[in-house]
């Protein structure tokens, strides 16, 4: 067998091989977007540090791996995560498992994206913008598979949860589901995702998310990346929300070893709203990035991020959050707040606050802190008896909470909360 | 119960405790004295174990062990209780969880059972009412936008929560009105018995009329310059610290 290539030539070079097989071949607007896409990664490439928007994430691990397309076997039974709603959908590689999955009797529709596309043209694509961000544009060349989920005007649809799993194989195996969203006029869903893998599993998660919240409807995407140690996820998510909806999103970057939740959202209409909160603990030789795009495109809309990071060893976290005002975006409410906790001295922490606003009539702000544990506050707990490790935790998890409660749905807080300290337990 | 001899200990190579000899005997109610400067709060915090304080020289024996030896949370495990001067602000911290936590550890140290929510919110109930402290205190962050009074309760209920051995209340009057002030010294004196030892830090003779001493010592300069009985409080608060420190 002859070396693998790897970096970008790799995965174009898989492109050519699959292109008559990838799922929509024979749909003319599926292999256009595919064939745009993999010109727009041709041009771009992975991005290199050189790139703005890459700037503090480093991506010539993944580049460098030389990944396989996934081949796992369909009938494979791996362990699933626990479940917090009745409905459920299961990835395994990135492909749909109906026998894994509970999809009756809903209120709204779930298909495979695999199955669905003949429908999807006008839909597919319609957010992700491959020509800026190249992940999309990889992901829009190889996609395989993703759920498309509609919710009908009105509907409430409880909570779905959304598992992938990656799994071990002798080579590194990368998968690109494509996730498609969409929420009808009042409708709402809470969907919580559950990215993870077994332990010596090699692999990129490589998802793009396209979000539409219609008018007056509230999406609740609850993203917790467990993945596997050795693993890398890299996603992309595209969420526009109409007058009044609300996109609230909070992503935990808990697993992997090199992973990014890059956002953009753009509020569509009047009285919009959303939240992108999220917590990211890292544990030696972890890097996580979250970069968030904000567009205030309407005015009266508000908007609340908090983000807060928790380093262990030599662990390296990023924060880039731009949030952009645009002329008719009048009265906008927006906030933004970053911190991070560094437990470890050789613990490295990158923050870039971007605020760009062309509205005169705008309340806006953002803040950063950088901090260590409170001396005095972790004395006073121990001078309680509590001992040292059980006192770290608590300030650990009082230093998260704000970022949690921020979380409007129950169950995703819940399912939040528990990962959190299901994180420390292992940690300490 | 607590013996202390020859105590030396530094902040930032300052010298600030020279050379500290005192005795509380077990079921007995100790105040020292002392103007603001003189190493009190040094000494409950070189007895708490907090860091930041170089023991230079002596020692301490507490219970019968190396009181020096231990870690904080030992100390507390072992029947030390710090009242704070100033009690820290634990934003995100609920109370409930914070108590229960305190107790639940020095509980499974003393190898008693831990108590569940339940058993907990029972026993809390009744220390609050002792204490004339609402309940809603309990759901909120620890001595987050608490008022100076609500702080310094808050400690005397973490004090009849955690039962020591031995509690030093680092001017736990300080900012009290009268009321608040005989409520906490209620909570301390429903401790005191054969089983309780105390170390009650004051500036102000006051709160000696509502917690009795049986022995009173005047702290100045890092050193105990006088010792005596109750009546000792009486004599600083109508002469002041200058008279004792022209006869030491
Ligand atoms: N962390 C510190 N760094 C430097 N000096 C300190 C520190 N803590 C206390 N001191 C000094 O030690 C002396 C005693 O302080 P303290 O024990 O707080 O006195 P008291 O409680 O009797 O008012 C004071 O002169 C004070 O300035
Ligand atoms: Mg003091």
């Amino acid at each position: 067998m002859s070396a693998h290539p790897t970096g970008a030539a790799g995965f174009l070079h898989r492109y050519e091989g699959l292109r008559m097989r990838l799922p929509g071949a024979r749909l003319p607007f599926v292999a256009a977007l595919r064939d745009q896409a993999a010109e727009a990664f041709r041009t771009q490439g992975f991005p290199t540090r050189r790139v703005e928007a890459w700037k503090y994430t480093d991506l010539r691990p993944v580049a460098d791996a030389g990944f396989d397309e996934a081949l796992t076997a369909v009938d494979s039974a791996p362990d699933l995560p626990p479940a917090h709603g009745t409905a459920r959908a299961v990835f395994v590689d990135g492909r749909f498992r109906p026998d894994l999955s509970a999809l009756d009797g809903l209120p709204y529709a779930v298909e495979s994206l695999a199955m669905a596309l003949p429908g999807l043209d006008g839909r597919l694509g319609a957010l992700a913008r491959v020509e800026a961000q190249p992940m999309a544009a990889l992901n829009t060349m190889l996609f395989e598979d993703g759920l498309v989920v509609t919710v009908p005007a009105g509907a409430a649809g409880g909570v779905l949860d959304l598992v992938s799993i990656g799994t071990a194989s002798e080579r590194p195996e990368a998968f690109h589901p494509r996730h498609l969203i969409r929420l009808g006029a009042g409708a709402s869903l809470t969907i919580i995702e559950t990215a993870t893998g077994p332990e010596g599993a090699r692999y990129l998660h490589n998802p793009v998310y396209e979000v539409e919240v219609a008018a007056g409807a509230t999406l609740t995407h609850a993203r917790l990346q467990q993945e596997a140690p050795r693993a890398f996820q890299l996603a992309t998510a595209y969420a526009r929300v109409a007058e009044g909806g609300t996109y609230d999103n909070f992503t935990l970057n808990a697993g992997g070893r090199l992973v990014r939740n890059e956002i953009h959202t753009v509020l569509a209409g009047p009285n919009a709203a959303c939240h992108m909160n999220g917590a990211q603990l890292l544990r030696d030789g972890q890097h996580a990035d979250t970069t968030t795009v904000l567009d205030h495109a309407a005015p009266d809309c508000a908007s609340r991020q908090t983000y807060k990071t928790v380093l262990m060893g030599r662990s390296r976290g990023v924060f880039q959050g731009k949030i952009h005002v645009h002329q008719v975006a009048q009265r906008t409410d927006g906030y933004q707040m970053n911190q991070a906790l560094l437990l470890s001295p050789e613990a490295e922490i990158d923050s870039k606050p971007q605020l760009e606003i062309y509205a005169d009539d705008v309340k806006c702000s953002h803040g950063a802190t950088v901090g260590e544990i409170d001396a005095e506050q972790l004395f006073y707990l121990r001078a309680r008896g509590i001992p040292e490790p059980r006192a770290r935790a608590m300030l650990v998890e009082a230093f998260l909470k704000e970022a949690v409660e921020g979380v409007q749905d129950e169950a995703a807080r819940a399912a939040l909360d528990a990962a959190i300290t299901g994180w420390w337990e292992k940690a300490a | 119960m607590l013996k202390i001899e020859g105590l030396t200990a530094e902040v930032e190579g300052k010298q600030i405790l020279k050379g500290i000899d005192l005795e509380v005997p077990v079921g007995e109610v100790h105040a020292i004295m002392g103007p603001n400067g003189s190493g009190k709060s040094t000494l409950s915090y070189v007895l708490s174990g907090r860091e930041g304080y170089e023991i230079t020289g002596g020692s301490v024996t507490f219970a019968g062990q190396d009181l020096l030896a231990l870690e904080p949370e030992e100390r507390a495990a072992s029947g030390l209780f710090l009242a704070f001067q100033y009690p820290v602000e634990l934003p995100g911290v609920g109370n409930a969880l914070f108590l229960r936590t305190a107790l639940n550890a020095v509980r499974k140290a003393r190898g008693e059972p831990e108590l569940d929510a339940m058993q907990f919110l029972k026993v809390a109930r009744e220390r609050l009412k002792a204490l004339q402290i609402g309940e809603d205190m309990l759901k909120r962050g620890v001595n987050v936008g608490f008022s100076g009074g609500e702080k310094k309760r808050n400690e005397v209920l973490q004090m009849a929560l955690l039962q020591p051995k031995l509690a030093i209340l680092d001017e736990t009057d300080s900012g009290l009105d009268i009321d608040a002030l005989k409520i906490v010294s209620d909570g301390v004196n429903a401790l005191r018995g054969p089983g309780f030892s105390a170390l009650v830090i004051t500036h102000y003779q006051r709160l000696l009329d509502y917690i009795v001493p049986d022995r009173v010592h005047v702290l100045m300069g890092g050193r105990i310059v006088q010792s005596g009985g109750p009546e000792l409080a009486k004599q600083l608060e109508a002469e002041g610290y200058a008279s004792v420190q022209a006869a030491a």
